[in-house]
């Protein structure tokens, strides 16, 4: 497929989802709440079959959050970049899509945990990098730690 | 006697014991949280951050030629791929291309990084499961490949050679002369790890079967390098997204379908073979010109966003940078190979016993500070 068909392809899934062509894949941003209907259909439909999750992050916007999902397929060597958007950053919430592909469980407890974004549904949210007792979410851009100050 | 075996009845109950942070076979600071029935796993729970350092938040505030200097921190046995990947994503980004020379240095660096990073595996591997030799063969042998870097970039850990543009430096007069002496070197002793380990029957006796990873569960976890290769999950970088040189030298993927512990071996001797062809066939065809392009004292990325996959010993190596069009990028991800190759640990160990654990994490190879980072 190329980017034209997977554009059309989620629009028919997704009708709200916003497409762009970056400089390198499909950038195609979906909300949140789409998540898990539209992952589970692009990994189980013979044309798309996107079986490998290459990255899994989260990025902090000053208005809201995304969880970004890089995807290929091994059968048909395609692969785009899939954003969720969510609306909120007070207690920001997603389906966890480890069951489609389980590599996202790491990657999900990372974003967890640097994030605080909560996968619904996740086998086992606790943090993974930092201690389980520290405070706030260090990848956030209004994260303020006193103690190991960086200066500029 | 007999009556008292029968009253007592024998419980087993499942239990737990830590199996690291500082435990000689998990190669640094990883401690593995095993669930346990007798000896057999029923569990493995990798608790991680033992030297995480929050590089990705570190990056947010760095310059781009600051940010090559910290990937060499996470996986230290590909340091010089991992500055490759930030290099590339960076001239993707400002559309910049890098002389002919540059290209080919590159490829050569790569490939001498793998071997080094694969002689140390195999010389810790054989120590993990108990032959002491082997690691004094494979530490013997990496040493030349050190002391080539330590002419060319004047480091032996943590090397820098690669920036934004091109390179730090021109390779050093003796580069040619000492890599052909060492692939000459190194094609004599690399049948003797075959000799030493490959054909030991009590060797394969506890890598063969063991370990096992289908061709599914790799993709599905993510599993790349020749730990993926071994299942037989074509996921070579350098074949499927050529970089640098790689377009215009011949090699093979190496492809393996059994995904146990002797094929993640095999596979991994194969490359070590698969490194010096590539080699071979670049050193005498250096092009002459400019070891670099000039680039701005402050680089600033235009805005928008880049991928940038690389091959670096374990396996995919990405760089993900978001650009606002500041000095600094607005968010940068690193996806390293470990990190993913470990999250299959727990499928692979279930049901095998400790001493089998240990083979399984020496050929998944993993690098903790990579998995940190």
């Amino acid at each position: 497929m190329n980017n034209e068909e997977i554009k059309q392809f989620i629009l028919d899934h997704v009708a709200e989802a916003e497409c762009m062509e970056g400089s390198q894949f499909l950038q195609v941003t979906i909300p949140a709440e789409k998540i898990l209907s539209l992952a589970s259909e692009l990994k189980a439909n013979p044309n798309t079959s996107f079986d490998y999750l290459f990255c899994l992050t989260a990025v902090d916007r000053p208005d809201h959050m995304e969880v970004v999902y890089h995807l290929k397929s091994t059968t048909h060597n395609h692969q785009f970049v899939l954003k969720a958007k969510i609306n909120t950053r007070e207690n920001p919430e997603i389906e966890t899509v480890c069951h489609i592909w389980r590599t996202a469980e790491l990657h999900e407890r990372e974003a967890y945990d640097l994030f605080g974004i909560k996968f619904l549904n996740h086998p086992d949210l606790r943090r993974l990098l930092l201690t389980d007792d520290w405070e706030g979410w260090p990848m956030r851009k209004d994260y303020d730690d006193p103690i190991n100050m960086i200066a500029y | 006697m007999e009556e008292i075996i029968h009253d007592q009845e024998l419980e087993s109950k499942e239990y737990f014991i830590n199996m690291g942070p500082q435990h000689p076979s998990t190669h640094g600071v990883l401690r593995l949280v095993l669930s346990l029935d007798g000896e057999i796993i029923r569990k493995v729970e990798p608790h991680l951050g033992y030297i995480h350092r929050s590089i990705e938040k570190m990056c947010e505030h760095d310059s781009y030629q600051q940010i090559v200097h910290l990937t060499d921190r996470m996986d230290y046995l590909s340091c010089h791929i991992n500055n490759e990947a930030v290099c590339l994503a960076v001239e993707q980004a400002l559309e910049l291309e890098v002389p002919d020379r540059v290209k080919v240095i590159r490829t050569i660096i790569d490939e001498l990084t793998r071997l080094s990073s694969h002689q140390l595996w195999w010389g810790v591997m054989g120590m993990d499961l108990g032959a002491i030799t082997s690691f004094l063969y494979g530490f013997r042998d990496r040493e030349m490949i050190t002391d080539i870097f330590e002419e060319t970039c004047g480091a032996r850990l943590t090397m820098n050679y690669n920036i934004p543009g091109g390179l730090f430096f021109d390779i050093h007069p003796n580069f040619q002369k000492r890599t052909k002496d060492f692939i000459a070197y190194f094609k004599k002793k690399l049948p003797e790890y075959d000799t030493l380990l490959s054909n030991n029957v009590i060797f394969k006796q506890r890598m063969d079967g063991i370990g096992k990873l289908s061709k599914e569960d790799a993709i599905s976890f993510g599993v790349t390098g020749p730990t993926g290769r071994a299942s037989g999950f074509s996921c070579d970088v350098r074949k499927h997204h050529p970089y640098m040189a790689y377009d215009r030298v011949e090699f093979k993927e190496i492809l393996d379908t059994k995904g146990d512990c002797f094929a993640r071996y095999k596979c991994r001797i194969a490359e070590m073979w698969e490194s010096m062809h590539i080699i071979e066939q670049l050193i005498d065809n250096i092009p002459e010109g400019d070891y670099k392009v000039p680039t701005k004292a402050v680089i600033k990325l235009p805005k928008g966003e880049w991928y940038q996959k690389v091959e670096t010993a374990r396996g995919e190596f990405g760089v993900y940078i978001i650009s606002e069009g500041q000095r600094s990028p607005y968010r940068l991800k690193f996806r390293s190979p470990g990190f993913s190759n470990l999250s299959a640990l727990d499928h692979m160990a279930r049901g095998c016993k400790i001493a089998d654990l240990v083979a399984i994490m020496s050929t998944l190879d993993l690098v903790i500070p990579d998995i940190d980072r």
